[in-house]
Order: C-alpha cells, then structure tokens, then sequence
C-alpha cells in the first residue's frame, strides 16, 4: 500500500498543482470581470443594466459544465480550439463573474448612500465617488464573500475533468483504471481538496472577525 | 487635467490667502446690496410618488446671509435644503445658485441635461452638513478633510496638508488629526465634517439638523464652530431645531409648513409679530401653549 501510494501521489499532486493552477486562473478571470458587470447592473443606463442582468440569469440558470462543453466542444465549430485548461479556466471564469458580480453588487449597495451623497457634496464626479468612497468600503464588505466563492470554485474545478483538462480528478481517474484502488486514491483525493480548501476557509473565518472589530486602530501623521 | 479640475484649481489658487474661512473683503461687503442673490429658488415642487413634499416654494438667499429654516417634522425643509444641492431631482421649478441653474433644464422645448462634471462643478461651491455626519470611515480625520482638495482640486498633499491641519485646529480637533470617525464622539465627528466641508472653500453651506443626532451636551460644540462661521460671514442656510441658535445667529427665520414657506422675517420682527400660528408654536412653544389655554 505504501509502496503504492509512493508510485501514485506524484501523479496526484502534478493534479494538485493543475487544479490550483486552475482555480487561481479562473478566479482571477472572474473577480476582474465581475466588476464591468456590477457597475453595468448598477448603472443608469437601462441598456447596460439590461445586458449584464441577462448574463448574470443566464450563466446562473445553467450547470458551469454546459458553458465548459460549448467552450471546448462548441467553438471550434467555429474555428476557435483551445486547450482543455485553457477552456476550463474560461468556462469557469465567466460562469463565476456572474456570481461574483453579484457578491460585488450587492457590497456596492451595502454603503450607505450618505456616503454617495457627501463625496457628491465635496465635487466628486461619479467615478471618483466610486472608486475613493465607494469601492475602498465595499471591499471590505466583499472580502468574505469573495473567500466562500474560491472554495466553492475550489471544488467546482473538478468539473474540467470532463473535459479532460489534467487537473485532479482527472488525475484520479487515471489511476483508479490503473491500480484499481479506487477507495484509497479518492480519500486520498478528498484529503487534497480538504487541505486546499481548509487554509482558505481559515481565511475567510479571519476577514469575518477583521471586519468586526472595525478599521485599524489610529495611525500616526 | 481636466476643464473641471483646472476651473476650480484656479479659483481655489485665486485667493492667495490660506485664512479661514474665505473672509469677505470691504468690496464684496459693498457689492452685498445690488448683488444677485447666492441662492435662487423659484416655484419648486418637489413630490414622492405623488405626494407632494415641497409645494411651490419660493426663496432667495443673498451672498453673507444666514437663513434659518425651522418648521414641525415632515414639513419639507430636508427637501428643500436636498433640491438646492440637486441630491434630489425637483418635480417642477428652479433652482440657481451663485448663478447656475442646477440639474436639468428645457429651453425652447428642449431639454438640456446637466453632465455629471457641471453639476460637480456646481457642487465644489456648496458645503453640506448632514445630520448623521456622513464622515469616511475609511479614512482618518485628516484624511477625510483632504480627499476633496487632492481628489477634485488636484492639490499637492503637501500644500493641503497645513490648510487641512489648520482646519481642524479651527474646529477646535488638531489632536484627532489621525484618528478614525468610529474613534471619535457624534460632536466631534460633526465638526470634521464642517471641516471637510470647508477645504472646498465652498461659497455656501448647508446644514441638515446638524446637532439633531447629537447627545445633549455635544450639541453646543457644533454649534460653537457654526457661530464662528456665520461671524465670519460664510453664506448660511441652516436647517435647526434649536431655535435659540436660529434667533441668535440667523438674518432671517424662514417658517415651512406642509411644504410651503408660511412665515419669513428677521427673528425680532417675527417673535414680535408672527403672521402664521406655526410661527408662535415654533418660536415660543410655550407662549402658545399658555395663549392657547388661555383663550
Ligand atoms: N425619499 C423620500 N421618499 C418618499 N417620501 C419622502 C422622501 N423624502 C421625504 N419624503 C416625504 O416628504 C415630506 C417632507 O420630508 P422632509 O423634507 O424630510 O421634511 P423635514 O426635513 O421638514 O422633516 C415628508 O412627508 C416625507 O415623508
Ligand atoms: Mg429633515
């Protein structure tokens, strides 16, 4: 068993670093594009508010594996062939602006329109009361959020296995028809997911307390 | 730099002195008579959903006046004081200040609309107090007072720091300079916001019950540095209900009622001869109180 496990964790852990590879990829994709979408949803444009609502009810309304398959399997139709984790860390990047965007909306409307309305007294215009009242404030409102939707996506990741992007599952898979342990290695691969997961999760915990006890204590001039 | 940024550099770096506030000079004193008035608000009906807030009004406030607006709650007077800085969007009517017409406009059956960077513009000239402060809780005192002078008028951090310190001096908090507004008392709050307020060297300013949400004993801080503005001749518009203040230091009372303007005058001459029985209850509640038992 041990000399076993000591022929097969090297394949898991390349998974391991596919899948967090994976995960840091897309969750980048996603927390950039959300932001475009939260403002479009918040704008005044009815145009604008229009389209980033039907993105987001779209994406939502549909399983991220549907937006991988027409990714990977769907566009070269179109004469567009990506890699599998080039398209896995697209599928899921776009499927997760659309929750993001919502995580970003609603810590945009968690401030207090007094805040708005005395950075609009000062002679703010809109983008600046946006981007020195607004936004430095909602950040701390979406940091913990923002923290629940990386393990969710965490665990989300093993969905490119069906799109045979190398990352975890995929990984395991391989070597279930390969050793036929199948107990063994997807403890072992729950293990992996568990100490991912347990450092963000410990994370989010810390932001949750941070923005409890309020703004660092008084700075020095 | 922008149009925006550059028009108000200039005016700010026009005035060569840093005092506090903008003093008027003898000039400006004299031209006070035949100058056009600082706010100009005509026919102003402002309703939600329907129901009307402000019916109608009408009100001039000249440049150096101090005009106190009391009436009973609901009345209409954050409204008004709200359609001045254009935070509210009036149903019909006018409204101008140190003339600009504010927000929106139709001209021969056109409508003009007012670009967010004219109505900023407009906005740099008018201070505003709100009755829950509304400081940056991000932001140290310091930091509150001089996000508008380095952000809107594209001041070096070092020419407005001094300026910024000088403020809160005035207000009486140089020792708060780098405290947080979650550190500091509704009093002291309150008179950061009047200094952030301030460092625009706005030619008005607003105030919404700025003590209204104060416990008793720091209502007279803020009061205090409201005085010594309105001695310094900053152009006023107060609404209060701490009617000793608004006798003591008010040109002229304005009285709402139901969203209307019922009753204006100086203090004196409206104690003295109150025209509406609002005025009376307002003024002198319990005067009213004993003239009405004894009639
Ligand atoms: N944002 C709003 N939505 C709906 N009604 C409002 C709003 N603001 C004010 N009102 C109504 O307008 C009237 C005047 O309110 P307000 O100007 O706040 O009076 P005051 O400041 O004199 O107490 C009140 O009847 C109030 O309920
Ligand atoms: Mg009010």
């Amino acid at each position: 068993m041990i000399q076993l496990l000591g022929d097969w964790l090297p394949q898991l852990l390349q998974g391991v670093l596919w899948t967090l590879r994976l995960m840091v990829l897309s969750f980048a994709l996603a927390a950039v594009l959300a932001l475009p979408i939260a403002l479009a949803r918040l704008s005044a444009n009815g145009m604008l508010r229009l389209l980033a609502h039907l993105y987001v009810e779209l994406v939502r309304g549909m399983p991220s594996l549907t937006l991988l398959f027409l990714i990977y399997f769907g566009l070269p139709n179109l004469g567009i062939t990506l890699r599998a984790i080039d398209a896995a860390v697209i599928g899921l990047g776009l499927n997760g602006a659309a929750y993001v965007s919502e995580i970003y909306r609603a810590g945009i409307l968690a401030i207090d329109s007094g805040q708005r309305e005395a950075a609009q007294m000062i002679g703010m215009r809109h983008r600046q009361v946006l981007r020195f009242v607004i936004l430095p404030q909602a950040v701390r409102v979406v940091l913990a959020p923002l923290g629940n939707f990386a393990i969710a996506l965490l665990k989300d990741t093993s969905v490119a296995s069906l799109i045979s992007a190398p990352e975890m599952m995929l990984q395991a898979r391989d070597l279930t028809s390969e050793y036929f342990m199948p107990l063994q290695i997807y403890v072992a691969v729950g293990v992996m997911y568990l100490l991912m997961a347990l450092p963000l999760a410990s994370l989010v915990r810390f932001m949750e307390s941070r923005l409890g006890a309020g703004l660092p204590k008084e700075k020095a001039v | 730099m922008g149009t925006h940024a550059k028009g108000l550099l200039k005016r700010f770096c026009g005035r060569k002195d840093l005092n506090w506030p903008p003093g008027m000079t003898a000039n400006d004193l004299q031209g006070l008579a035949n100058a056009p008035p600082l706010i100009t608000v005509s026919n102003l009906c402002k309703s939600f959903g329907g129901q009307p807030a402000l019916d109608n009004v009408s009100l001039t406030v000249a440049a150096g006046e101090r005009v106190a607006l009391i009436g009973s709650s609901g009345s209409g007077k954050t409204t008004l004081l709200r359609c001045v800085a254009h935070l509210e969007k009036p149903t019909s009517g006018e409204v101008i200040v140190a003339g600009r017409h504010v927000g929106d406009r139709i001209v021969d059956g056109r409508k003009i609309v007012m670009l967010d960077r004219q109505l900023a513009e407009i906005r740099t000239g008018i201070g505003m107090v709100f009755q829950r402060f509304n400081l940056f809780p991000h932001l140290t005192a310091l930091e509150n007072i001089m996000l508008g002078p380095l952000k809107v008028l594209r001041m070096k951090r070092d020419e407005i720091e001094p300026f910024a310190l000088e403020l809160l001096k005035k207000v009486g908090l140089a020792h708060k300079a780098g405290a947080y507004p979650e550190h500091l008392s509704g009093g002291q709050q309150q008179r950061v916001a009047i200094a952030r307020s301030l460092a625009m060297r706005p030619k008005l300013m607003l105030f919404d019950e700025a003590t209204s949400a104060l416990d008793p004993e720091l209502v007279a801080e803020v009061l205090e540095v409201m005085r010594q503005l309105a001695a310094e001749g900053m152009t006023m518009l107060i609404v209060t209900h701490e009617m000793a203040f608004a006798e003591d230091v008010a040109d002229r009372i304005v009285v709402m009622d139901h969203g209307t303007i019922v009753d204006q005058g100086r203090p004196a001459d409206l104690i003295a001869n109150p025209r509406h029985p609002r005025t009376l209850a307002l003024l002198r509640p319990k005067r009213a109180a004993n003239l009405r038992s004894a009639s």
